[in-house]
């Protein structure tokens, strides 16, 4: 065994070493120390063992990566349990703080050594990131409790968790007059008509000529501000939602479609034509394939405009249903866990949309130099 | 289609059809025909519904005009926008609440600081990203998944903790606009400053350059144009932030708060000239970045292609 020059994980140890020395917590009007409970100074030792480990270990590979990973996982647990048994009162839990930075330098290390094998495992790859998802959450969960920022102000995670888990039946009516009245509805509408009005457009040059410049113009108009316009038209429900969704995805999935279809390049043109293909057989087996890579990219930006879309024209006036709406409503009555949960909500359909979206690509394009590179 | 640009000297039509002109100019006045046509069509059956109450007999000539000069239409004529914003543009001082310009400023104004809050952050992020691994595999995704979350549904929330650190005013709504500018720019820029390529960094190499010496003569000049491309993508984002911004801050200046008001009263007209003023806005935002951005590419010897 040889020791190593981590400065990282040496500063990890030393920092562990000194939070002992100070006060974590207040349980009545007396300091507590990490060793009050039995529990999370176990599990303080224990990742602070493998960190030490870690440095007289010069292996690189997946496991030595792994296993700082669960030493993180299994040190971040000491303080959530400590802050259970005892109540931390801010700036006088400096041991609990100067912890915490130990714990950020060992979860760095962890995300390096597992970037390193990242390239070759996929998994791996997923690995990384979510270890850094899920250390913002800690640590957003550790200052909100450890602070005692009041829930009004910024509610910790996992009160947002609760609060999803009791409203959920009206967090699901929220999601399906949102997402799946508006959102769909007015994604699907939206980017077909883009869509077709691309191809009706590439059939008369002339159009095209005089649109391609307007619709250069368009990408820097604020079309949101359509909304309170929409909602005049089309009510209060659904209906309008969609049609500021519409509008919004119609420009991005027309200008991407035209630039799509001029991709395709003289040679397989010319290799069509000795084919003697006509129009149609060259728009659907050359032209649309090459534009597949604009169309996607067209729908992952529209994905994030619907959402946007749905949200913004709930503001100017809808039915007492949708996200926007409990957002706009909750703020005002101060349930702001309720807010947090329908922010969570819908960072995770946002996400989810995007992915499908994004693999789908990856299934429909693989044969494109983007991905074939990246192998 | 080559066939058609090739002609050249040919009959009217076809030197009509290559003038670059032409062909938008035709578009925006059919645009306009239409726009007519649909303020007919949408606000004629009110104006028959009144006709019929106060049981006036109506010709279809009467009901073209009136249609276009409604005080509350459905859809207004063009020529009453453009009535209103010569009325709330130039006939207003601009420090009063009623001139479209005091509001386009106070819009303007939380845009630019949002865009210049959004580039630092932008900029920051891609350095550290193609220089750090382990911040480009666990930062990166998360970067992407920032830009799914609908912005809005966190404004109000970013305004009250804001709020209660003491930053009200312009400030909160900066943040907003940059959350949303900052992506654009951080991708371009990590794809500006990996496009060096092998031979060029190679160079590098045995000139015996430092890394900063490569990242400031090297990666930093070859980003230039990537920067720009990305700088007008997130000035027209950082409008639409700012806007947005406006309306669960339950502003009372601003383009989003005319937008608000207007949504309010039913004066559509109010509406419409907020919205025209606001793309004006982001049309004069993104032409002086292209501006700027053909000097200092000029300046920097890249040849225009």
């Amino acid at each position: 065994m040889k020791f190593e020059k981590d400065v990282i994980l040496i500063g990890f140890s030393l920092l562990v070493l000194i939070s002992l020395a100070f006060p974590v917590g207040i349980m009545g009007e007396q300091a507590v120390y990490w060793w009050a409970d039995g529990m999370s100074f176990v599990l303080l030792l224990l990742s602070l063992a493998i960190g030490i480990f870690k440095l007289f270990s010069p292996r690189q590979d997946l496991f030595t990566g792994l296993m700082v990973a669960i030493a993180v996982v299994i040190g971040a647990s000491a303080p959530i349990r400590l802050i259970e048994e005892a109540s931390t009162g801010g700036f006088s839990a400096i041991g609990l703080w100067i912890y915490v930075a130990a714990l950020a330098l060992l979860a760095w290390r962890a995300m390096a050594l597992l970037s390193l094998v990242a390239n070759k495992n996929q998994v791996i790859a997923l690995v990384v990131p979510a270890l850094f998802g899920i250390w913002l959450i800690y640590l957003w969960q550790v200052i909100t409790t450890g602070f005692a920022i009041p829930s009004v102000l910024l509610p910790s995670p996992s009160e947002i968790g609760t609060a999803i888990s009791i409203n959920a039946a009206t967090l699901y009516a929220d999601f399906y007059q949102t997402v799946i009245k508006s959102v769909f509805t007015g994604f699907l509408f939206g980017c077909g008509a883009g869509f077709l009005v691309a191809i009706l457009v590439d059939r008369v040059p002339f159009m095209q000529r005089g649109l391609l410049p307007l619709g250069s113009l368009v990408s820097a108009v604020p079309i949101v501000g359509i909304a309170p316009i929409m909602v005049m038209w089309f009510g209060f429900d659904w209906e309008s939602k969609a049609a500021v969704i519409v509008i919004m995805t119609f420009f991005p999935m027309l200008i991407n479609t035209l630039a799509g279809l001029e991709a395709t390049g003289k040679i397989e043109y010319d290799l069509m034509r000795s084919y003697a293909a006509g129009y149609w057989q060259t728009l659907f087996f050359v032209r649309l394939p090459n534009a597949l890579p604009f169309i996607f990219n067209a729908l992952k930006i529209n994905s994030t405009l619907a959402m946007i879309g749905a949200i913004v024209a709930e503001f100017f006036g809808t039915p007492i249903v949708g996200m926007g709406f409990r957002i706009s409503t909750e703020v005002g009555r101060m349930n702001v866990d309720i807010v947090w949960a329908t922010i969570a909500i819908a960072a995770l359909v946002g996400s989810t949309f995007y992915g499908v979206l994004a693999l789908l690509e990856r299934r429909l394009t693989f044969w494109h130099a983007s991905y074939r590179q990246a192998k | 289609m080559t066939e058609t640009t090739v002609h050249i000297g040919g009959s009217l039509w076809h030197r009509l059809y290559n003038w670059k002109v032409f062909p938008v100019s035709v578009i925006v006045l059919a645009i306009i025909v239409i726009w007519y046509a649909g303020a007919v069509y949408m606000n004629s059956s009110r104006l028959i519904d009144n006709y019929e109450r106060s049981k006036t007999d109506w010709t279809w000539e009467q009901l073209v005009e009136d249609s276009w000069s409604m005080e509350r239409p459905i859809l207004p004529a063009p020529d009453q926008i453009v009535v209103e914003l010569n009325k709330t543009v130039f006939q207003k001082k601009i420090t009063s609440k009623r001139s479209l310009v005091y509001h386009a400023w106070v819009t303007l104004s939380s845009t630019l600081l949002g865009f210049v809050f959004g580039t630092v952050l932008g900029v920051v992020l891609a350095v550290g990203i193609v220089h750090v691994q382990t911040l480009d595999r666990s930062l990166m995704p998360w970067i992407i998944a920032s830009q799914t979350i609908p912005i809005l549904a966190i404004a109000p929330m970013i305004i009250v903790v804001l709020g209660h650190l003491g930053l009200t005013g312009l400030v909160p709504k900066s943040i907003i606009s940059m959350y949303l500018c900052f992506f654009p720019i951080t991708i371009g820029m990590v794809k500006g400053l990996r496009s060096p390529g092998v031979l060029q960094l190679d160079l590098m190499k045995t000139y015996s350059a430092t890394a900063s010496e490569t990242f400031w003569k090297l990666r930093i000049p070859a980003s230039i144009p990537f920067l720009f491309a990305s700088l007008k993508v997130a000035i027209a984002i950082s409008l639409v932030g700012a806007i947005v911004a406006e309306l669960p801050t339950g502003a009372v200046q601003g383009l989003g708060a005319r937008l608000l008001a207007g949504s309010y009263y039913g004066q559509t007209i109010q509406i419409w000239s907020a919205l025209v003023v606001a793309s004006l806005l982001g049309m004069m935002l993104v032409w002086i970045v292209s501006l700027s951005e053909t000097v200092v590419l000029r300046k920097m010897g890249v040849q225009p292609s």
